[in-house]
């Protein structure tokens, strides 16, 4: 999982039926840039700190169903409560 | 697995029910000379690591689920050691 900040969101009229009513973020990745397309599983929203988990486990967010998903936003930061001589 | 450090601790009060009442914690990986190589992950941890410990981390999803007790969980890292010692041959 990574940490990322929720910059905007996607909006597909076609997609694929399993997406329905789940909502495409756009998250920049904290540390070494770059933007994903991850689905979100936590209401969150544009200008929060989240953290998305990657790969198939993505999918495990939505329970019982089969979402085709390689990122999911599980959970919105609050803090990062960060010590140590790399932070 | 790789091994890192602890460098933050993650509050988040909304969160996907299999991630309730686990520690959540920012880990920089190390090389074997303890130089941080990469970007920083977040993983849930299972064996009571804290901030500022050098840990064994894995980032295979069902290994971590397991490690964690959440199978079909959307969990894809976890500490699973807390590091005392590093030898070299």
């Amino acid at each position: 999982m990574y940490l990322g900040k929720v910059v905007g969101n996607v909006v597909c009229s076609i997609q694929d039926e399993a997406l329905r009513g789940i909502r495409l973020m756009l998250v920049e990745r904290v540390h070494g840039g770059g933007v994903v397309v991850a689905l979100d599983a936590v209401g969150s929203g544009p200008g929060e700190m989240v953290y998305v988990c990657r790969g198939k486990e993505a999918s495990f967010a939505f329970k019982g169903r089969e979402v085709p998903t390689e990122a999911t936003i599980v959970a919105i930061v609050d803090d990062v409560q960060r010590v140590g001589e790399f932070s | 697995m790789i091994l890192g450090k602890v460098i933050g601790q993650i509050v988040a009060t909304q969160k996907e029910p299999s991630h309730e009442g686990k520690i959540i914690l920012l880990v920089q990986p190390l090389t074997i000379h303890e130089q941080p190589v990469g970007d920083p992950i977040v993983a849930l941890d299972s064996v009571g690591a804290g901030v500022g410990d050098r840990v064994l981390a894995i980032q295979e999803g069902f290994s971590a689920m397991t490690a964690v007790g959440h199978t079909e969980s959307p969990i894809d890292a976890a500490v699973i050691g807390v590091v005392d010692l590093v030898e070299l041959a």
